[in-house]
């Protein structure tokens, strides 16, 4: 019996290849977070680099003393804008900041992220089902963050998420894909796009999600955070494409002993 | 004479008869990048000029800004 990312593989050509999310057609896999940037001028260019579409943005307070300019002034209107619930310690609080976002004209996609452990920054699953439960009636389309859970993410389908983002690591670690084998259980088990959100830090990270069947990776602090940001956006942006077209074309098996790529007769020595 | 209110978390007072869209701007902020919401409802633009601030208010000038 074909698991979900075979059936997935064998339906997806390299021509035909798109990712389709709450209706909308997606020309990136790549999504992009704009939080820890140097400066906001730098993100037009980030974005150009990426050629991400999707793009994650958060609701704060003003700060009445300085004023932080919004950062919807530097986001190119075709862009979809994918407002986060940071901020959110439970689904109460999740379902509010979502709702405003929308009102405010942000439209109707939400990252959900519900967060009460301040050390790790982990998710609270069962408070994102109970959002993405409320938010999904809504006419959200929902995009949860999770820790990688094989039960939380049936749960979420069943809630009527658009998609599960699981954590390869910690925000902010940039370590890696730490919760690889969870995130393959994923991707074999759950027919919602799985996108791997949080802890990718180099594109060979991405590339790695990718490789193994992800639909997509959103990526933050790596690129945020790099000496040259535009650099590796464009980087993280080759990466993406190249682990999807990797495994739209069928990697190899691995093997324990050298399979000679060369014929073995020689010429130079009788035997 | 003022009315109390509080605004991002913090008490003000400010003259009886204030609209949201004078404490915007008294404020020195672009209303264009202001997201209002008023005792948990949001306040669209068009609202502004008519909706008066009332003793005991929750006010919240909120803005889109950076984010993972």
């Amino acid at each position: 019996m074909q698991t979900k990312s075979e059936e997935a593989k064998s339906r997806a050509t390299t021509m035909s290849d798109g990712l389709e999310i709450g209706g909308q057609k997606l020309t990136n896999r790549l999504f992009l977070g704009t939080g820890k940037f140097p400066c906001k001028q730098v993100i037009p260019q980030v974005i150009a680099a990426a050629e991400n579409q999707v793009i994650t943005v958060a609701l704060r307070r003003i700060d009445l003393a300085g004023g932080d300019e919004n950062v919807l002034n530097y986001i190119p209107k075709a862009n979809l804008l994918l407002p986060n619930t940071s901020g959110a310690r439970n689904a109460d609080e999740a379902v509010r900041i979502a709702l405003i976002a929308r009102e405010a004209g942000c439209g109707n996609w939400v990252k959900i992220e519900v967060i009460s452990d301040n050390k790790y920054l982990l998710p609270d699953n069962y408070e994102t089902i109970k959002a993405t439960e409320i938010l999904a009636k809504e006419g959200f389309v929902v995009l949860p963050y999770i820790s990688p859970d094989l039960m939380v993410a049936k749960a979420l389908v069943n809630a009527g998420a658009a998609a599960v983002m699981p954590l390869g690591a910690p925000i902010g670690t940039n370590r890696g894909l730490k919760t690889k084998e969870l995130v393959r259980i994923l991707i074999d088990e759950i027919a919602l796009p799985v996108i791997v959100d949080a802890g990718i830090g180099k594109p060979s990270e991405a590339a790695e999600a990718m490789e193994m069947g992800a639909a997509a990776v959103l990526v933050n602090t790596a690129i945020a955070t790099a000496s040259d940001p535009v650099g590796m956006a464009a980087a993280f942006n080759f990466a993406v494409k190249a682990g999807r077209l990797a495994y739209l074309s069928g990697a190899a098996r691995t093997s324990e002993y050298a399979q000679a790529s060369s014929p073995l007769t020689g010429f130079l020595s009788e035997v | 004479m003022g009315i109390k209110i509080r605004l991002n978390g913090q008490k003000q007072e400010v003259p009886i008869g204030t609209t949201i869209a004078q404490l915007v701007a008294g404020k020195g902020l672009n209303p264009e990048g202001v997201v209002v919401v008023v005792n948990q409802n949001i306040i669209h633009k068009e609202q502004r000029d008519q909706l008066q601030l009332q003793e005991n208010h929750q006010v919240e000038f909120l803005s889109f800004v950076g984010g993972g």
